[in-house]
């Protein structure tokens, strides 16, 4: 078995928290989770360990648009391996005005299965 | 022009949003927020990245989402805004003079006044780097609007200077976008910025942060060509024989906010020299009796949420101080 | 060679080559001002004290000092007129010492036979009656009233606008780096091999004035660069001083000075070290303390902790004591005016007339134009009153547009800019001309905005938009 210590990235308080995983069957097994202070960081940390993601946020060009980008998010975390795939695609893309909060702008990412919808009105 | 208020709101951002709707809901009619940028929301408008929200919300947005839903809250009311409009003077008797491209200069007359003009950041002028003065010297949060809203990148290669949230941000947000970060530099033993965002913007992609180290010299006549950095010892003086050239094409600072309170000032509120925001009674209610201050202008916050929050209660305050006028 | 003729061209575009060129767009002669650097004003010019002195500092009889009284009159005659910013603040040599009160008695009297008028020496209670704030050290002070302070680069921009409003071509981002001669012309040839001809140049190319000369085979003058840095303080400070405050001259210039801008900030500076490298304009840690230190002796409350920004400039030191003007013994071609150092901001007006009147004496015959005319309206919307303010957003939207929130400046004033004779190409090109960026936040919030507003006017993508010209660019293109 081994421990791994996590910084939490889930909110500014930044937990240090401990995860004890171990391979089992050839896949990496969360065993324990520690000194988290809140069922966020229990997620967050067992994920660092197995398969760590991000949200990824960016921008597109905005065409007629009050400014010249709108900013964008993954809807969901991304694998951590695949940020700078995902930031190929993003950089591709292109939106005209108007555009709402929540509105797809990229569907599955970089085949990771999580759109990129904008994150203000543009 | 002469228009009159109930409540004047200086500052279209987080804290001025939140404080406006908080006088609404407290049964305060004529309200009006104004706003310098075009576009209402303020510095969160360029902070694309997640971390705001959980406090209140109880979820994680981004800048621009968290802008956006203070946004939507608004239009809903009958609050009024005046956008790409700037203040050029207020008054201890809270006449407010503004001006933009369609009305002229007009005279604002308002019951109350709330200060929420943010703050600005620490400039190379302020910290005496020594050395030439090219292109590619930015605060982060110039290079943060660049990159975010005009879709400009700043350079190739960047050094970042001191290790504050913005810094920290900035050092991820360019590597995305493909600039190599060379490292950051902190004259301090410790970094300024929240233990999150040296986990997820520095390590995650392997940017070195240097403790106790700093920029002595800037080189370069056209653009910037490098920097020259150092230790420094516990007076935070350099130390010698410690020097190191880098070689990068764009200088991040990122050294620290300033509360902007040049028209608190002109106004002739006290302001706190440690602070530097506005002395305030509980209610955050400044030293001249109707003007209150929130948000940034009143100190610099880490988190947006708090700004909310103290915001609320000085948008609380104000309803209050006019309703106790009013009979 | 198939280059553009003129009858002069003046090669650099600093405060004296533009009021060359400006006294020479009085007359029917073709003219046409050179300039290696994307803007006017970008060496000696641009980083020095700006001060106009009354004229009792330079030693009676010299072209220095005849010039310098001259200029004095001419700024306070044309400033007016042609919108250039300048406060007639006067100015005031504090003596802290018994060989400093002796030292004032003499700029006295040389100042009487310079012709200066306006000078009177004040008692210990005079002087720290109009300047509380000095060291209690102070014995007394020499007031010059008639010294003042401007805006250094106005007062090139001024004169190079005018110059080309009326006929003279401003050519930018042309390095003289060769010479040759055809029929009675000589041919200017640039770095990246354009060409001009004119029948006499005009030396007015700072410190390197001696390279320009070396061209026509002349070598009978070398110039050093002479480092001086400054810096400026908040406005919070300008109460500070409200004369030009100097100490008694030293062995390299007029010493460290405390002063109140044109703008209303506190200027502490210059240092005085000769260095190597000409376009070396880097401020140092002991070059600041040194300008501090000598500026404490005087006012001792100013603080390093109110600085906004820290600059050099370097001073174009001919070696002579003297202003270097006159057709060159060399070749006939060549006018040589060099060695503008210190009072050469004052004099500059001067030496604009003075040179006319060299080439008339050898014998060039100028024709007056009718047409000729100097005014000049800038608008500074920052200093309307309001009904002004709403007259000139009613005539143009852009004035209410504030742009720079730290120095109140206005879209309109920023299109003006560029849009002038001798416009502005760059961001330090209109923050030099209308101040936006020069505030606390050093350019930080305007700064993208001036960025666009530059693209837009000259139609250039954002990319191509430069702090001061050539590499010089902002940014990268979009997004990499």
């Amino acid at each position: 078995m081994q421990t791994t210590k996590v910084t939490c990235v889930i909110c500014p308080v930044g937990c240090t928290i401990e995860v004890d995983h171990e391979k089992i069957d050839g896949k990496e097994t969360v065993i324990d989770v520690r000194n988290n202070k809140c069922p966020r960081g229990f997620k967050y940390a067992s994920a660092e360990v197995i398969n760590p993601e991000r949200v990824l946020t960016s921008t597109v060009r905005l065409k007629n648009g009050a400014v010249p980008r709108l900013s964008v998010k993954s809807e969901r975390p991304v694998p951590k391996t695949s940020l700078f795939d995902c930031m190929k695609e993003i950089r591709k893309a292109s939106v005209s005005s108007p555009v709402k909060m929540g509105d797809i702008i990229i569907e599955n990412v970089a085949g990771t299965g999580v759109n990129i919808v904008a994150t203000h009105n543009g | 022009m002469i228009i009159n208020a109930d409540v004047a709101v200086i500052g279209g951002g987080p804290a001025g949003l939140a404080a406006a709707i908080e006088c609404r809901k407290n049964g305060i009619e004529n309200i009006l927020v104004i706003e310098r940028d075009r576009q209402l929301g303020g510095i969160l408008n360029q902070c694309i990245h997640p971390g705001f929200g959980l406090h209140v919300f109880g979820e994680e947005l981004t800048g621009p989402e968290y802008a956006q839903r203070y946004i939507n809250m608004l239009a809903e009311t009958d609050i009024k805004t005046m956008t790409d409009t700037m203040v050029l003077s207020l008054s201890s008797d809270r006449v407010i003079r503004a001006v933009n491209a369609q009305t002229g200069v007009a005279e604002i007359h308002a019951g109350a006044v709330i200060l929420a003009m943010g703050c600005r950041e620490r400039t190379r002028g302020m910290l005496r780097i020594p050395g030439t003065r090219p292109a590619g010297i930015y605060t982060a949060g110039t290079a943060q609007r660049l990159v975010n809203i005009e879709g400009l990148m700043p350079g190739k290669n960047t050094v970042i200077l001191g290790s504050g949230d913005i810094g920290l941000i900035m050092a991820r947000r360019m590597t995305l976008e493909g600039s190599k970060v060379k490292g950051v530099y902190e004259i301090m033993p410790k970094s300024g910025g929240l233990k999150r965002n040296i986990v997820q913007c520095l390590n995650d992609f392997g940017i070195p942060l240097h403790l106790s180290k700093t920029a002595i010299e800037i080189h370069g006549k056209e653009r910037v060509e490098g920097v020259t950095v150092a230790s420094v010892d516990e007076n935070l003086s350099p130390i010698k024989g410690t020097e190191e050239y880098v070689e990068c094409d764009t200088l991040l600072l990122s050294v620290g906010l300033i509360p902007e309170n040049e028209l608190s000032r002109g106004a002739g509120i006290a302001i706190d020299p440690k602070t530097k925001g506005p002395v305030c009674e509980k209610g955050f209610e400044t030293s001249v009796p109707g003007i209150f201050a929130c948000g940034n202008v009143y100190k610099v916050y880490d988190l947006v949420d708090n700004v909310t929050k103290d915001s609320v209660l000085a948008g609380r305050s104000a309803a209050e101080y006019l309703k106790s006028r009013s009979f | 060679m198939n280059s553009q003729k003129y009858d002069f061209a003046v090669v650099g575009a600093g405060v004296s080559g533009a009021w060359i060129a400006y006294e020479l767009s009085k007359y029917t002669a073709k003219t046409c001002l050179i300039e290696k650097e994307n803007d006017v004003a970008m060496g000696a010019t641009k980083a020095n004290s700006a001060i106009i002195h009354a004229g009792y500092d330079p030693v009676p009889g010299t072209l220095m000092a005849k010039l310098n009284v001259r200029g004095n009159e001419l700024v306070r005659e044309l400033h007016e007129k042609m919108d250039i910013p300048f406060r007639q603040i006067g100015s005031l040599v504090i003596a802290l010492s018994e060989d400093d009160e002796a030292k004032i008695r003499e700029l006295y009297e040389r100042g009487l036979k310079n012709g200066v008028k306006g000078l009177k020496i004040l008692t210990k209670e005079e002087t720290l009656a109009l300047e509380p704030n000095l060291s209690d050290e102070v014995r007394g002070a020499l007031l010059a009233e008639t010294a003042g302070v401007c805006s250094s680069f106005e007062m090139s921009v001024a004169p190079a606008e005018v110059a080309e409003n009326n006929g003279v071509d401003l050519i930018r981002n042309f390095k003289v780096e060769n010479v040759s001669y055809e029929d009675g012309y000589t041919i200017l040839v640039s770095s990246d091999g354009k060409t001009v001809a004119a029948r006499t140049v005009i030396n007015a190319a700072g410190v390197h004035a001696d390279e320009i000369a070396a061209l026509f085979g002349d070598d009978s003058f070398t110039m050093t660069p002479r480092r001086g840095e400054y810096s400026i303080l908040d406005n919070s400070c300008k109460d500070l001083v409200r004369h030009v405050i100097f100490q008694p001259p030293v062995k390299y210039g007029k010493g460290i000075l405390v002063s109140q801008t044109v703008d209303g900030n506190i200027i502490v500076g210059p240092t005085a070290e000769n260095i190597d490298d000409k376009e070396d304009k880097s401020t140092t840690t002991e070059g600041q303390k040194t300008a501090f230190d000598g500026a404490r002796r005087s006012v001792p409350s100013v603080s390093e902790r109110d600085v906004i920004t820290s600059f050099s400039g370097i001073r174009p030191i001919g070696g002579k004591g003297d202003f270097i003007i006159g057709f060159s013994d060399a070749n006939k071609a060549l006018f040589n005016v060099a060695g503008i150092e210190s009072p050469g901001l004052t004099a500059a007006p001067a030496i604009g007339e003075y040179v006319i009147e060299k080439l008339i004496e050898s014998g060039h015959k100028f024709v007056k134009k009718d047409d000729f005319d100097n005014t000049r309206i800038v608008v500074r919307f920052k200093d309307l009153s309001d009904e002004e303010k709403n007259r000139k957003i009613a005539e143009n939207p852009l004035y209410g547009r504030v742009i720079c929130r730290c120095e109140t400046v206005t879209e309109g004033e920023i299109v003006d800019s560029i849009r002038r004779g001798a416009g502005a190409r760059d961001m330090d090109g209109v923050k030099r001309r209308v101040r936006a960026g020069m505030g606390r936040c050093q350019g930080g919030f305007c700064g993208p905005r001036v960025m666009e507003i530059l693209s837009r006017e000259l139609d250039i993508p954002m990319s191509e938009v430069t702090k001061f010209g050539g590499g010089s660019r902002m940014t990268e293109k979009e997004t990499l």
